[in-house]
């Protein structure tokens, strides 16, 4: 018994899919509600930025994670008010639940007080980063 | 320190395992699945490096790749690889069982995911392993 519609069916869905997910990788979402929990020093193993601070979380499982990592650690080499923290998902999964981390790698954009402002799922273009911390004061 | 292998290798395995699985969705051939299982078994356990495909990749497709080659972790295509498996069982269970719709539904998701890995290079393992891990504890 031949049939073409499931595989079609299967085809055209995952194709849109797919084209959503390659489009919203490293995307950066502002974060709708006003204030999640404030994240310090001691929880997310790093002293915060003056400014900003952003979030890594990262999994075994996770092709770019390492990539994401790479980006974010070159990037705030040159920056003063901005740090860097990387955090791994499976060790923190407490953390992971509170703050609804779903997929890997997902970055926290904090601002000074370590209040998340925004979050990118997904390995972020260089500019995308430069654009969420500007957003930052 | 985990293996690191040539990334485009589970890419070219992804593309070969899509042709598979869309040729036993339209025949309903559940001996091709049974060898598809058979290969992401050796996957999941071995590595995706062992694989009949990979070794295709490795004779056939990157004599012939004129691309750089960059290495990636082992580990997330392992995991895709083991997502397969248990996508191919259960539509061998349910063929088994006389329950058609089981078999199509399950090649229907093993097909998706490798489509989505060979056309958008999409992280299995990034999108799913958070969320097995947020369900068990």
């Amino acid at each position: 018994m031949k049939t073409f519609i499931p595989l079609a069916f299967v085809l055209v869905l995952a194709t849109g899919y797919g084209l959503w997910y390659q489009r919203t990788r490293g995307e950066f979402r502002k974060k709708k509600t006003v204030n999640g929990p404030k994240l310090t020093a001691a929880i997310v193993g790093t002293e915060l930025g003056a400014r900003a601070t952003m979030v890594q979380f990262s999994s075994a499982f996770c092709t770019p994670c390492r990539a994401t990592k790479v980006l974010l650690e070159d990037m705030v080499k040159t920056m003063t008010d901005v740090r860097y923290a990387h955090i791994d998902a499976e060790s923190h999964l407490e953390l992971v639940r509170e703050l609804n981390i779903l997929s890997t790698p997902t970055t926290l954009f904090l601002n000074h007080a370590g209040v998340e402002v925004g979050r990118a799922m997904g390995t972020p273009k260089r500019a995308q980063v430069h654009a969420a911390l500007a957003a930052i004061h | 320190m985990s293996v690191s292998i040539d990334a485009r290798g589970p890419r070219w395995s992804a593309v070969i395992t899509t042709v598979v699985l869309a040729i036993a969705l339209v025949t309903s051939s559940v001996w091709l699945i049974a060898f598809q299982a058979v290969v992401f078994a050796i996957g999941a356990l071995r590595g995706p490096q062992f694989t009949p495909y990979a070794f295709i990749f490795k004779n056939v497709i990157k004599p012939r790749l004129k691309s750089t080659v960059t290495f990636e972790d082992v580990r997330p295509p392992q995991f895709a690889k083991a997502i397969g498996l248990v996508f191919t069982l259960v539509a061998i269970i349910g063929s088994a069982t006389g329950a058609g719709g089981v078999f199509t539904v399950a090649v229907g998701f093993a097909l998706a995911a490798a489509f989505l890995n060979a056309a958008f290079n999409y992280c299995l393992g990034c999108q799913m392993y958070l969320l097995i891990l947020r369900a068990r504890f």
